[in-house]
């Protein structure tokens, strides 16, 4: 079945199985920062925005984007650099794996709330699951960068 | 992993109804928990262009399209107003907020999961259930039938004055509950609804007007005792059949007491 996607300001046409996922759509058009982490929906690895919106592209069917604007990283590096470093300056990653839906979440987290409390910030990321760190170094950084704005 | 052979995204409720009339078909909300399991299925059927995907609220209801997803029960001011934000704490431990823009009310209710949260809270309410064909019945009543080909088209929470309360005790932050436990008080009735157990959440009133000459620390400790004593509970990987019990109590006078302070 064919759809059209906006995907990063691009639009895409393309011919798909009614089974394809939204990530391996995303991953066959050059979005490699969308990665399988879980599978079962749990752990916000495979985070992408739909219209703004944060979703698991993991559990949800390409056809459902359908006419939808899709946000990966990729396409959203500059908005991301803002806090990024200063959540590489905590050592916050270790193997880094997570990364990608954790900063794609932390995007839509400060778009929704531009200044939220630290218990906003780990209710908003409690989806995302990182396997190496226990969290504070990300919000350590988080919490750094919203510090600096204020500065 | 599941494979699907065909989708429709519905253009009306009689199309999907007859679709879903075919066991190998399968209609999806979220998809997330459909998802979860290893089947063929025939034909997808999306009711996403229905315009299921609205709260709207009048002066004596609000009324709940099956598409709503949790993150809009969280996020709306008016249903969180009437219910103490009691909504909002029952969904706000689900997953995340990337999951909770994706499971849909209608999957939550229709599939009546024992676990359920979201079952478990309506329960509290005085809310009924629109089906395509079995039409509006109480949701006390849906969630005992067993499950069939119908459609759920909508949730109704009717405005009744009530004041509400919701807790639920979890082993990590965004596992499933153990227990989930909302009580109300609405037009003077209390309601305790119990889920997790693990079985389908159960719904008791005070029939035995325990709490009938007012609530104290005293009655509520009674209501508890009484609660958890007419709950059946079962032992699994998350928790004993006792430990459930016991949390019920807990939870329960901890929820009376709460809901005594609610203005
Ligand atoms: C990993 C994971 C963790 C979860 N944790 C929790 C938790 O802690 N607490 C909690 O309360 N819930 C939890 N859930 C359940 C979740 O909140 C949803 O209730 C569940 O995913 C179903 O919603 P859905 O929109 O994804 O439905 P789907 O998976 O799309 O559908 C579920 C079932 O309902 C049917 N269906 C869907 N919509 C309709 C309709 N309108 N009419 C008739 N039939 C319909 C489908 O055919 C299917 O059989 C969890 C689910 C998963 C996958
Ligand atoms: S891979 Fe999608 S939630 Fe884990
Ligand atoms: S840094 Fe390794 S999973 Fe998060």
């Amino acid at each position: 079945m064919e759809i059209t996607v906006n995907v990063n300001e691009h639009t895409i046409k393309s011919d798909i199985e009614p089974d394809c996922l939204l990530i391996d759509f995303l991953r066959e058009h050059g979005c490699y920062s969308v990665k399988r982490g879980c599978e079962t929906s749990n752990c916000g690895l495979c985070t992408v925005l739909l219209d703004g919106k944060p979703v698991l592209s993991c559990s949800m069917l390409a056809v459902r984007a359908n006419g939808h604007t899709v946000h990966t990283l990729e396409g959203l590096q500059e908005e991301a650099k803002d806090f990024v470093e200063f959540i590489a300056d905590q050592g916050a990653d270790q193997c880094g794996f997570c990364n990608p839906g954790f900063v794609m979440n932390t995007i839509s987290l400060l778009r929704e709330n531009p200044d939220p409390t630290d218990d906003e910030i780990k209710s908003y990321l409690a989806g995302n699951l990182c396997r190496c760190s226990g969290y504070e170094g990300q919000l350590r950084g988080i919490r750094n960068y919203l510090n600096s704005k204020k500065a | 992993m599941i494979t699907i052979k065909n989708y429709i995204r519905a253009s009306s409720l009689q199309e999907a109804y007859d679709l879903n009339q075919s066991k190998q078909n399968r209609i999806i909300g979220g998809m997330l928990w459909i998802k979860m399991a290893s089947s063929n299925v025939n034909t997808i059927i999306d009711l996403s262009g229905l315009g299921l995907d609205s709260i709207t609220e009048t002066d004596t209801e609000f009324s709940i399209g099956a598409m709503v997803t949790l993150r809009q029960l969280e996020m709306h001011q008016g249903l969180n107003n009437y219910t103490n934000n009691a909504i909002k704490n029952s969904v706000h431990d689900i997953v995340g907020v990337q999951f909770r823009n994706m499971a849909t009310v209608g999957g939550s209710i229709f599939g009546r999961f024992g676990f359920s949260d979201v079952l478990t809270m309506f329960l509290t309410l005085d809310c009924d259930v629109e089906l395509y064909k079995g039409g509006i019945i109480p949701l006390n009543k849906f969630s005992q039938m067993d499950r069939d080909n119908d459609i759920l088209v909508r949730l109704i929470v009717k405005k009744t004055p009530g004041k509400f309360v919701y807790t639920s005790m979890r082993n990590t932050k965004t596992d499933f509950p153990v227990i989930a436990c909302g009580v109300s008080c609405i037009n003077g009735q209390y309601r305790f609804s119990i889920g997790a157990r693990p079985g389908r959440a159960l719904l008791l009133t005070d029939e035995k007007g325990i709490l009938s000459n007012g609530l104290t620390k005293q009655s509520a400790e009674s209501m508890a005792e009484w609660v958890s004593e007419n709950i059946p509970t079962q032992s699994n990987i998350r928790g004993s059949a006792q430990y459930r019990t016991h949390l019920i109590k807990v939870l329960t006078k901890r929820s009376l007491l709460e809901l005594e302070k609610v203005k």
